[in-house]
């Protein structure tokens, strides 16, 4: 597994009558990259070697068996897992490598997850999001822009997100994020 | 901003999330050692340079990554349609039409 080297600790970073921010634990990641081929390889044996269907809607998500995943791309997924299931999924994976050739990296030391909540939240990401938030829907995730970095956003509910981040702009994102909560709670006040 | 259509995310999306990626429909050579200098120049570099549309290259690089085919007008910017890669050239002419109803 590959450590963290440098990232933001779990720890709140702004709580305002707006919005509270917050880094998350750390939490298993695995970029996963395949398509059914013309051998007989199908994307539907994914699913059942790890236990969640893979969702094939850009922006759709699954979960199942404590492994969650979004469709970021026509080709490619983010897998988030326990600790300790990655070398399970790993494992699960690389056992369909013959029938389904497929490209999996665990990339949990690259990224650090945001979660942003509360009434305001959806406006404080409006801050640095060049697409509309509200084009992305309760219960589905985006790779999208955000204040200069790519970031995947995970919708959970109407004012609740989560928000993965490469650790080289975690704490850049989240000063950005801390400046703008402040902002909206001022202007409740 | 301009907007534009993710033919894979069927989104249409703020300019910002995508890169623009030079001609399309440019093929490389099959046998690239069989091109004499002056072929793998043209192919290397030289370009249409087209004033009004122009079919070009798009990433939706802050989204779902995947390079995608546009028609676009290079005096007005106006976008008259995009397509996934590999997907035949679409008629000009037509879209030209379309687009003025
Ligand atoms: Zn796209």
């Amino acid at each position: 597994m590959s450590k963290h080297i440098s990232s933001l600790a779990p720890s709140v970073v702004v709580d305002t009558a707006a919005a509270r921010v917050a880094v998350s634990q750390m939490i298993g990641r695995i970029s996963l990259r395949a398509r059914t081929n013309e051998n007989g390889g199908d994307l539907a044996a994914v699913g059942k070697a790890i236990g969640v269907a893979l969702p094939t809607q850009i922006g759709g998500r699954a979960k199942a068996d404590g492994i969650e995943v979004a469709c970021l791309g026509p080709d490619e997924w983010t897998l988030l897992v326990s600790l300790e299931q990655i070398e399970k999924v790993e494992d699960a994976l690389a056992a369909l490598y013959p029938s389904l050739p497929h490209s999996m990296t665990e990339v949990t030391g690259r990224e650090v997850t945001l979660t942003i909540e509360g009434p305001q939240a959806a406006e404080l990401l409006s801050i640095g999001a060049p697409r509309d938030i509200s084009s992305i829907k309760v219960g589905q995730a985006r790779r999208m822009l955000f204040d200069g970095a790519t970031v995947v956003l995970w919708r959970d509910s109407e004012t609740s997100f989560r928000m993965d981040v490469w650790n080289s702009f975690a704490s850049f994102l989240a000063t950005t994020l801390e400046t703008g909560a402040k902002e909206l709670a001022a202007e409740l006040a | 901003m301009i907007q534009i259509h993710c033919p894979y995310c069927g989104e249409t999306l703020p300019e910002l999330e995508f890169a623009y990626a030079g001609e399309a429909h440019i093929d490389r050579p099959e046998s690239p050692s069989a091109q004499t200098d002056e072929e793998w120049a043209e192919f290397l570099f030289m370009r249409q340079n087209v004033k009004g549309p122009h079919f070009e290259r798009w990433r939706h690089v802050h989204g779902c990554g995947r390079f995608f085919n546009a028609v676009r007008n290079t005096i007005t910017d106006r976008f008259y349609t995009t397509y996934k890669a590999g997907e035949p050239r679409p008629d000009l002419a037509t879209l030209l039409e379309e687009d003025n109803k």
